[in-house]
């Protein structure tokens, strides 16, 4: 399954295993990357995510795939995993 | 793989214009052991097969999906192709198959196909993906950006025409690019069929890399770590990497430690992510996990440090 259209498919090859305390963990750790670009996630009845910037926008993702194209869109700027900055903040 | 035990495999032959693909598929078919096959092609009366086979053409039909992601394009034809192939081996209007050949045009990308098979809702309960197999000619080689995405894309390469050249700098090209490929020799197509889909995939463990990168700006790495990778933490890093530099990945391939009794196995072409496998056991003590990426403009140390600090994170 697509990485990026993972929103048109059933589930995510990233979340299917490990249940509800798999997702909790998840939306920690998303939270602890997302929060260098200044954008929260809220797990939303353990089906899908509600992304949402300091201004007040918000928008609902269903799973990974779909978050990240929404969280540059949000965010204004591409996020990068090799970003030296956002390494940098997730060794502290 | 016992998730795959029930599902029909689908075998993907993709090859440059004028590779031997179609030579090497007629011959194969001709053998015993490749009875029961079903063979989807573009080009109907090419391959000129025995009998007892099923030969279905489809005229190449891609329906672009709304994230405007090309290599997750669906293949409509082949969904359709093999929906009805479906229908009519259950009902028994056509005779018993227990493989699909999906021989591929010269210049198609193979990451839609590998898309059809792993998201079309009937298509994926019902069929796996076996192996895709790639023909390069050992007289022209490699040939443009196509030619090397269905080189990256394969888990084995079969060089032909070795009659007509020397393969030998070839197949260390090919090597380089793709260390995860068995690569296999064919003249006149001629090959043992228990040589393309038989036999394991190669061991991530023993492969070696090198400094080398493809004129096109290809290369393959390997990360290896130590410790335990964290699941959720590498799923988070690699769809974000996917979104960040998704054009620059052709291939992922990876032997993961997730702390489970065996390895994880991660496939991926380009975007299309097949879904991992639990294996029971490792083979050997070596537990370190291995994560192969073929494609451009990586810099392996910045790779490992990142997913490294995600991995820390999770903990």
């Amino acid at each position: 399954m697509c990485a990026l259209c993972g929103e048109l498919l059933e589930e995510h090859w990233a979340e299917r295993e490990g249940g509800r305390r798999a997702r909790v963990l998840r939306v920690g750790l998303l939270n602890r990357v997302l929060g260098h670009y200044r954008l929260r996630l809220e797990d939303w009845s353990g089906r899908v995510y509600v992304l949402r910037d300091r201004k007040g926008h918000a928008t609902v993702v269903e799973n990974l795939g779909a978050l990240w194209a929404e969280a540059e869109r949000l965010a204004g700027r591409p996020l990068d995993p090799l970003d030296p900055e956002l390494v940098r903040t997730l060794g502290r | 793989m016992a998730a795959n035990s029930s599902k029909t495999p689908v075998a993907l032959v993709t090859g440059f214009l004028g590779s031997g693909k179609t030579t090497l598929l007629t011959r194969l078919l001709l053998h015993p052991d490749m009875g029961e096959t079903a063979v989807i092609v573009n080009e109907l009366g090419e391959v000129a097969i025995d009998h007892h086979l099923l030969l279905r053409r489809v005229d190449e039909r891609t329906v672009l999906l709304r994230s405007g992601c090309v290599c997750c394009s669906l293949r409509g034809d082949l969904a359709d192709e093999l929906r009805d192939l479906l229908g009519k081996r259950a009902r028994g209007e056509i005779p018993h198959f227990r493989r699909v050949v999906v021989e591929t045009t010269g210049l198609a990308d193979p990451a839609p196909i590998l898309y059809t098979l792993v998201s079309e809702p009937v298509v994926k309960h019902h069929f796996h993906l076996e192996r895709v197999i790639a023909t390069v000619d050992a007289v022209h080689g490699l040939r443009g950006s196509e030619s090397i995405k269905q080189v990256v894309a394969a888990d084995r390469l079969v060089v032909t025409k070795i009659d007509l050249a020397d393969a030998g700098d070839l197949e260390r090209r090919l090597r380089r690019l793709n260390p995860t490929a068995e690569i296999l020799e064919a003249s006149f197509g001629e090959i043992e069929p228990g040589a393309l889909f038989g036999g394991t995939e190669r061991d991530l463990r023993h492969l070696s890399f090198d400094e080398h990168t493809h004129h096109d700006g290809v290369r393959a790495c390997c990360l290896v770590f130590d410790e335990p990778l964290d699941w959720t933490a590498f799923g988070i890093w690699l769809t974000m990497l996917l979104q960040s530099r998704g054009q620059d990945v052709l291939r992922v391939k990876g032997l993961l430690d997730v702390g489970g009794p065996g390895p994880l196995v991660l496939n991926g072409v380009q975007h299309v992510i097949h879904p991992p496998v639990h294996l029971d056991a490792w083979s050997d003590e070596d537990r370190r996990s291995r994560i192969v990426f073929i494609g451009r403009g990586f810099v392996e140390e910045q790779l490992a440090a990142s997913l490294a600090a995600f991995n820390r994170a999770a903990q």
